[in-house]
């Protein structure tokens, strides 16, 4: 068998403490690629189990007003794919966390789909998830990144009818991305009961792991969905974090605390 | 030629598809399912046919513009006249079809996108004539711009819904229309005003406007007993030149023209002309040509007419382009409006800035064609809500 990914390793390790991921989110190049990096380190110190990296785009039509506004300050700071490549070249000298490139699929489109997936490989970039860029348009970058042993990861949503999640679910890799309610990031309430039937339901029908996110801002909210989700994804509540410290001294510190409040709360669930 | 596009998936070509994001995907394919059902059934069609005829008022005439063909001394030109619809434009022949389709899928919401007005107005005129609810997303600067269709909108009962993200301009109504209906997708239907986004929506709206090149074609067999040399149109989303060219699209002595905005000059890089001077990418729900830098960033267009400031185009032309089926120019804010005048002054008639950019296409190229041969032009709407920008671009101040 070949190896463990990055991906799989961590879920597996998770697996066996029986703890949920944290998986946080943030915008990379928000408040710069610089700070970024800063800020990655200091997600894994406080307890993140896998990152997903924003890369920017003009015109992030399933995103909320925080995701937008931070989309547009890093492009206001020059941030482009290259240099989120490159920052995730810096970042993997230090550490081995999975990050996972989250975004829309023009970027990529524009960069190249081969010379991107090469590298995205070359920098140690684990998984890839392109918001829209749904399993039947995807044919011309799937089997390139299936070759490379990046996954790509496929979003379900409340939406989504059960034979097409059975049929998506079926070849999901890396792990499935449920998304907590019918709305764009950041959106209203979740419910977390609604959740656990839908994540209750679709665990029989995969071999990845569930990780569930939109809408996930508290850590009472992390809690809730961690009981039965295998992971959770927390964005803009992160991202407003960033957005209000900015370059700021006490930037590092707030976001350290966030994180490690909300991996506290999905340790305890455990014990 | 036996053209057969799109595909079952929505793909011109390398063109169109469907990126969006998970949420809404079961709703595109619900919405292909009920039009592909609709589309086989007769009584839909009759049901279109009689809003088009007694409440739109079609067929709307084809005129032949005497004096313009005498002053440019060329070509003969008729003029395919979308701007006698009700409302004023060719948009309400696309918003009578989807609002007839989002009832019979017994929805109660529509939503729409705006730039010019003339869609959203199109839009709310026949959510009142259903009693449907309504709200228009438009871009703050639109507001600006088209002060007097945001009026006609709220006196039609749509609540217009200001935009300020992004550029605060069409590309962003539309992406603030698309969070809203992901949010809301259950019950509201989003009636798309070109013939851009996800399939199946350049598919039902090049379908819809069809009916702007049937009418020309026979109208044009009656008075000169033959096809058109040129159909000329001018290029937003492109859903007045599919309506115009999709009829004529095996007739393969027919030249096929697109007119896109060059605003300040396509050199200047302020303008709106994504097939002449932009190239491949996905927005908003399919690969089209846009306007974009090298890292896939979508840029501002800019035209004077804001029914033409988007920086992409309707796949399907992207495809007819490539194929070189259709033929793209562009023609600058400067050009456009003296067109304008020239129409204005030697037919009487006023048209949107919009469509001026096709009349002024036309004013180059009829000189060059002897008096033997027919330009068909599409005349998409008229320029009662243009006369703010070209009393300003006169230095003239209107109270
Ligand atoms: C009169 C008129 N013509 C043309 C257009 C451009 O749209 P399309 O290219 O879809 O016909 C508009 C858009 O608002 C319009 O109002």
């Amino acid at each position: 068998m070949a190896t463990m990914s990055r991906i799989e390793a961590t879920f597996a390790a998770l697996r066996q403490r029986q703890e949920t991921a944290l998986i946080p989110f943030i915008t990379a190049g928000d408040p710069d690629l610089k700070v970024a990096a800063e800020i990655i380190l200091t997600l894994v110190d406080a307890g993140a189990d896998l990152i997903e990296l924003g890369v920017p785009f003009s015109d992030p039509m399933a995103d909320g007003p925080t995701i937008q506004a931070s989309s547009e300050r890093a492009l206001a700071a020059g941030t482009t794919l290259s240099g989120v490549l490159q920052l995730v070249a810096e970042v993997r000298k230090k550490t081995a966390v999975p990050l996972i490139l989250m975004g829309y699929y023009n970027p990529v489109f524009c960069y190249g789909v081969e010379r991107f997936v090469r590298d995205a490989v070359a920098a140690g970039v684990d998984g890839l998830l392109l918001v829209d860029l749904p399993p039947e348009e995807a044919a011309e970058i799937s089997p390139l990144l299936h070759e490379s042993g990046v996954a790509l990861i496929t979003l379900l949503a409340p939406t989504t009818p059960r034979e097409r999640m059975q049929r998506l679910a079926a070849v999901a890799e890396g792990y499935l991305y449920y998304v907590s309610m019918t709305g764009v990031t950041g959106g209203q309430k979740i419910s977390p009961e609604d959740i656990r039937l839908a994540v209750d339901d679709l665990k029989g029908m995969t071999n990845v792991p569930v990780g569930v996110g939109f809408g996930i801002t508290t850590v009472a909210d992390a809690c809730a969905v961690g009981t039965f989700a295998d992971g959770v994804v927390v964005g803009s509540a992160l991202v407003k974090i960033i957005e209000k410290y900015g370059k700021s001294e006490e930037l590092l510190p707030e976001v350290a605390k966030f994180v490690a409040e909300l991996k506290g709360g999905l340790t305890a669930l455990t014990s | 030629m036996n053209y057969q596009y799109p595909d079952e998936r929505g793909h011109f070509g390398q063109y169109g598809g469907r990126y969006v994001a998970e949420t809404l995907m079961p709703a595109l394919l619900e919405l292909e399912q009920a039009y592909a059902e609709a589309r086989q059934d007769p009584e839909f069609q009759r049901e279109i046919d009689y809003y088009l005829k007694h409440y739109v008022g079609r067929p709307s005439p084809l005129y032949f513009a005497e004096r313009l063909t005498n002053e440019l001394g060329g070509a003969k030109i008729y003029l395919k006249r979308e701007d006698l619809n009700h409302t004023g434009a060719h948009k309400v022949n696309n918003t009578v079809g989807q609002i007839l389709l989002a009832r019979r899928m017994g929805k109660k919401k529509v939503i729409a996108e705006t730039g010019a007005g003339q869609h959203g107005v199109a839009t709310a005129t026949v959510a009142a004539l259903f009693g449907m609810e309504c709200e228009v997303f438009m871009g703050k600067e639109d507001i600006r711009r088209q002060s007097l269709n945001v009026y006609r909108m709220k006196l039609l009962g749509a609540k217009v819904i200001e935009v300020t993200s992004g550029t605060a301009t069409l590309k962003d109504a539309m992406n603030d229309a698309l969070r809203h209906w992901v949010t809301h997708v259950r019950d509201t239907f989003y009636v798309i005003g070109t013939v851009a986004g996800p399939h199946p929506y350049p598919l039902l709206v090049r379908d819809f406007q069809s009916v702007i090149g049937i009418e020309a074609k026979q109208q044009l067999q009656e008075a000169e007993g033959c096809l058109p040399d040129v159909a000329v149109a001018c290029i937003g989303g492109g859903s007045n030149a599919m309506g115009l060219f999709y009829p004529f699209i095996d007739d393969l002595s027919v030249q096929l023209l697109g007119v896109e905005a060059a605003g300040f000059g396509v050199a200047t890089g302020k303008h709106a002309a994504s097939i002449s001077a932009g190239s491949p990418g996905v927005l908003h729900g399919n690969k089209t040509y846009l306007l974009q830098d090298d890292d896939g960033q979508i840029q501002h267009a800019h035209s004077i007419s804001a029914g033409l400031d988007y920086p992409g185009v309707g796949p399907e032309h992207a495809h007819l382009n490539d194929i070189e089926r259709a033929q793209y120019v562009s023609v600058t804010d400067d050009e456009a409006l003296h067109a304008f005048h020239q129409l204005t002054r030697l037919e009487g008639i006023i048209p949107a800035l919009e469509s001026a950019h096709a009349i002024a296409q036309v004013i180059k190229l009829a000189p060059t064609l002897g008096a033997d041969k027919i330009i068909l032009v599409n005349l998409s709407g008229r320029g009662d809500k243009d006369i703010h920008t070209v009393a300003e671009s006169s230095g003239v101040e209107l109270l």
